[in-house]
Order: C-alpha cells, then sequence, then structure tokens
C-alpha cells in the first residue's frame, strides 16, 4: 500500500445552510446601526450562522467598499462571514482584494430571515426562566424560520412545510413537523430531533442531513427520534 | 373606531375580491356602516364586482395625493344602505399608496364606518403589505389545492409579524379561513383538498366554505355581489360566513356531495 493522498486527506460533500446578508448601503457605519437595531429585536438572528454578503444592490459602488471594515464589525457581533455572493466583476475583484471567496448561490430557495426575526420578539417565544431553551408557542409557517441559540427548541403548535427550526441543542416537536428541522447546527453531535411524527421536509444533526425522499413510511410513523450514530443519521421510533 | 379587516391570501385568483364584495354587503345589510376599499392598484376590479365601475370619479390613489377628498370619491351603494366603494386606480403604479398615506385615509374612514374591508392584490409584496398592515383582523381566502394552502399558510405567517398590530407589540391579527371554490365532488374524488386537510395543515378558525358556483360569474357579470343572490347556494354560503363573522353561529352547508342527503353530513352537525 502506498502512503497516498486518500491516507492524509478525505473529500467530502455537505450541504449547509447560509445566510444571506443584502447590503443595501454601503457606509459601514449604517450597517454596523442597522445590525444593532435588528439584534435588539431579535437576538441571535445571524449569530454562528455562516453568512453570505450580497453586494448586488449596490451595483457599481462595491469597488469602493470597504470589505475590511464590515469584516470586522460582523466579527465582533458574532457574524461569520464565509465569502461573497458572485454578482459580477466588481465584487470578484473586491473578493479577490480581500483574499474572500466567491460564491454562485444561484438555484437555491431563499428563505427571508427578518420574518423569524419579529416573531422572535414575541412573548411566547422568549427563552423560558433562565434556561437557554426556546419555547415556541405560535405556529411556524412557511416562510418563517426560527432558530433556538445555545439550546433547546421546543415547539407546542405546527411547522409548517416551508418553514425551517433550527436549534443549537435538541429540538422537541409536539405538533405537526412538516418544515426542515435542523440540531445541532455549529455542530453538537449529540443533539437529537423528537417528533411524534416524522412529517419533514428535511432533518439534520450537526449537518448530516436525509431529506423527505429519503425518510421510509414506517421511518415516519411515530414517536421518533432522530440521531447521529457516527456518521449517520438514525431514525428510531420511541 | 371602523375594524380594519383585510382580506388577503397570497396566490391569486382565489376568490378574494369576490369575498370582499360579498362580506361587505352582508356586513352593511346587518346595519353596519361599512367601506370597501380596493388596494389592487392597477387592476381594479371591485368596482367591476360591485357594478359602479361607470360612477368612478376619483380613486384610493387621488385621496392620497390630496387630488379629491372621500367625501367625492367614495362611492355609495344604491342596493344596500351604508355600503361605499373606494375604488383603486387604474392608471397609477403600485408605489403611490405610502404608507403615511394609507394610514390617513383609513383613519378618515375610521371615524364614519363599522367596517373597513380591505380587499388585498396577490402575492406577498408591497401592495398586499400595506393591504394588510393596519388590519386588525383577516379572512385568508383559500381554494382547496395544495400551492394555494401553502401561500395561506405564508401569509399568516407574514400577518404574525408585519402589521401595526404585531409591531405594537400586541401579538398576532386575529386570522379566520374562507375555504372558496369548494368542490365535494373533486374532493370525493382525491382531485382537492377536504375542509379538514386543509384546517390540520393551517390550523386556524374556519370562517366558511363557499362553494364552487356558476352563481359567482353570473353575479360578477351582473356587477352584483353575489351574497345578494340569496337563492343561490354560493349567496347563502357567503351569508353564512358574514353573519358568523359577526358573531353568529351557524353550521357549515354545501360540504358533502348534493343528493347524498341525510347521510352526508360530514361537518359541524
Ligand atoms: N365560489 C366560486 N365559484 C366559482 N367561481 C369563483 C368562485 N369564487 C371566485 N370565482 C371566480 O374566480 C375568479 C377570481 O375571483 P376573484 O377576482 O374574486 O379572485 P381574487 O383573489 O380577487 O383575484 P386577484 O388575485 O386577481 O385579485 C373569478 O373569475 C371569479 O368569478
Ligand atoms: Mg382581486
Amino acid at each position: 500500500m502506498s502512503n497516498g493522498a486518500e491516507t492524509v486527506l478525505q473529500f467530502k460533500g455537505r450541504m449547509i445552510t447560509v445566510t444571506i446578508l443584502r447590503l443595501l448601503a454601503p457606509g459601514p457605519e449604517a450597517v454596523a446601526a442597522a445590525l444593532d437595531e435588528r439584534f435588539r429585536d431579535a437576538p441571535g438572528l445571524l449569530s454562528g450562522l455562516p453568512t453570505v454578503l450580497d453586494l448586488e444592490a449596490l451595483g457599481e459602488a462595491p469597488s469602493g467598499l470597504d470589505l475590511k471594515a464590515l469584516q470586522d464589525l460582523l466579527r465582533a457581533r458574532g457574524v461569520p462571514l464565509i465569502g461573497l455572493r458572485d454578482s459580477g466583476e466588481a465584487v470578484r475583484r473586491l473578493a479577490a482584494v480581500g483574499g474572500l471567496p466567491v460564491l454562485k448561490l444561484d438555484g437555491g430557495r431563499e428563505v427571508p430571515r427578518q420574518e423569524s426575526g419579529s416573531a422572535a420578539r414575541t412573548a411566547s417565544q422568549a427563552p423560558t426562566g433562565s434556561s437557554q431553551t426556546l419555547v415556541v408557542t405560535q405556529p411556524v409557517r412557511s416562510g418563517q424560520q426560527v432558530y433556538a441559540r445555545g439550546g433547546d427548541l421546543v415547539l407546542t403548535a405546527a411547522v409548517s412545510a416551508g418553514a425551517e427550526v433550527l436549534a443549537d441543542g435538541h429540538i422537541h416537536a409536539y405538533g405537526p413537523l412538516r418544515g426542515r428541522a435542523m440540531a445541532g447546527v455549529v455542530g453538537d453531535t449529540g443533539a437529537r430531533i423528537f417528533c411524534r411524527r416524522l412529517d419533514c421536509e428535511m432533518v439534520a444533526i450537526a449537518g448530516r442531513y436525509r431529506l423527505s425522499e429519503q425518510i421510509t413510511d414506517a421511518e415516519r410513523e411515530g414517536p421518533v427520534q432522530v440521531r447521529l450514530e457516527g456518521d449517520s443519521l438514525v431514525i428510531e421510533r420511541l | 373606531m371602523a375594524k380594519i379587516v383585510v382580506v388577503t391570501s397570497g396566490k391569486g385568483g382565489v376568490g378574494k375580491t369576490t369575498t370582499s364584495a360579498a362580506i361587505s354587503t352582508g356586513l352593511a345589510r346587518a346595519g353596519h356602516r361599512t367601506a370597501v376599499v380596493d388596494f389592487d392598484v392597477g387592476l381594479r376590479n371591485l368596482d367591476l364586482i360591485m357594478g359602479v365601475e361607470r360612477r368612478v370619479v376619483y380613486d384610493f390613489v387621488n385621496v392620497i395625493n390630496g387630488d379629491a377628498n372621500l367625501k367625492q370619491t367614495l362611492i355609495r351603494d344604491k342596493r344596500v344602505d351604508g355600503l361605499y366603494i373606494l375604488p383603486a386606480s387604474q392608471t397609477r403604479d403600485k408605489d403611490a399608496l405610502t404608507t403615511e398615506g394609507v394610514e390617513r385615509v383609513l383613519n378618515e374612514l375610521s371615524e364614519d364606518f363599522d367596517y373597513i374591508i380591505c380587499d388585498s392584490p396577490a402575492g406577498i409584496e408591497r401592495g398586499a403589505l400595506m393591504a394588510a398592515y393596519f388590519a386588525d383582523e383577516a379572512i385568508v381566502v383559500t381554494n382547496p389545492e395544495v400551492s394555494s394552502v401553502r401561500d395561506s399558510d405564508r401569509i399568516l405567517g407574514i400577518l404574525s409579524s408585519k402589521t401595526r398590530h404585531a409591531e405594537q407589540g400586541n401579538g398576532p391579527i386575529p386570522g379566520r379561513l374562507l375555504l372558496t371554490r369548494y368542490s365535494p365532488e373533486r374532493v370525493a374524488r382525491g382531485e382537492m383538498l377536504s375542509v379538514e386537510d386543509v384546517q390540520e395543515i393551517l390550523a386556524v378558525d374556519l370562517l366558511g366554505v363557499i362553494p364552487e358556483s356558476r352563481a359567482v360569474l353570473n353575479a360578477s357579470n351582473a356587477g352584483t355581489p353575489v351574497i345578494l343572490d340569496e337563492d343561490s347556494d354560493a349567496g347563502q354560503a357567503y351569508a353564512d360566513a358574514a353573519a358568523r363573522f359577526l358573531g353568529e353561529e351557524r353550521e357549515h352547508r354545501f360540504l358533502d356531495v348534493p343528493r347524498k342527503g341525510l347521510f352526508g353530513r360530514l361537518f359541524g352537525s
């Protein structure tokens, strides 16, 4: 056996959810102020979620944009910037200078994040007591997203198809779970998803996912839990 | 102070304008002063369905721009007392509806009316958001098919945060479901979702179920809100819905394949 590349490296493909931050004005001060205002309403909205900057709305302005300042102010707010959305030559130049990758993001599905931001403000979704658990009693509807940062997510109403629920910890769903459910989103491989019936469009734990079509009818019948065993997702009846 | 009600759906062509005309007529007929406002700027339709298209002089955008006052612009319905129509503009673009302008007009209407029914344009863009923003309550119009239900779900989510009511920290506005173009035969054949299916997905109160009916097309051709066609199934179903809207309890009708008669009652009995 030769000491080939495969003993040193392994290549694997994986899909991740990214936040796209669309910049509508170039000034770092204005961006910082707007972000702070957003975070006041919805703390943790973007924290820890890989974020791609979209500068398309700025037209030709990107060349004059202070990317370094933007990167710094995002980092200071816990938002990891992983690249720029490829929207033309000016952006590619800017990325090259700043040492950031450009990402083609066409063909994906976009889910507005700000709606969950305002939803996260309602009293029913406030973290309970001093624990990090987020309890959501309102339905999470198509196009909405709820993220329990730093803890578990408890859902007592339905999660619709086209909705997205995320938690750094476990997800407990007591109503129908029809959307996308992602537990352990910052890498906790011990996170689990518990539900009464697995009707999800997608389930994921720490980035390992299964799509609806990869879930058998028998596996859907609940109550079930989803957990990681090594590198594979296990769906089992409770 | 008027109660402001948005009639919305997400998906287009599901029956919002038909519903706005019928419900506003039903409320006025029950003795409540009601204004029905067409928010579908550029595609005005409500005036046709209400049969007042030849009496439009000024429109919503004129009032917002100060070219005309409400008194000059509101069209009084000749059939039902206390019912007024605020038509949309055919020619302007949607940006003419500014938040401040809409608020001013709704405030002024509020002083004089019990109910303001806002007929929303389709979609989830600015026009639809504007129609919903000042609402106290929503009627979500849905057809029994997957794409319409999905869009209604989406609209319900948006309504939970994007209204003045929600932004002031008062939580989501109450929303009720009006399932229209319901065809029990097609449900029985499995071609359409049933009332139960739709309710299970959307999980909101059911205001009514309006059957698929020729009477709706006839009524709109005649420029008469279908609720005034009291012999028709759709007219009666809208009358029930308007009564429920006002707090009356009424059994849901027209849910079964006709002629199954006594045994067919699936619901509400
Ligand atoms: N119960 C019904 N039975 C049969 N046809 C109906 C029914 N309700 C609505 N329609 C028909 O569906 C079409 C669309 O109705 P309407 O204009 O009220 O929908 P809308 O939601 O306001 O549309 P838009 O999104 O374009 O504003 C019309 O042709 C109308 O006659
Ligand atoms: Mg319409």
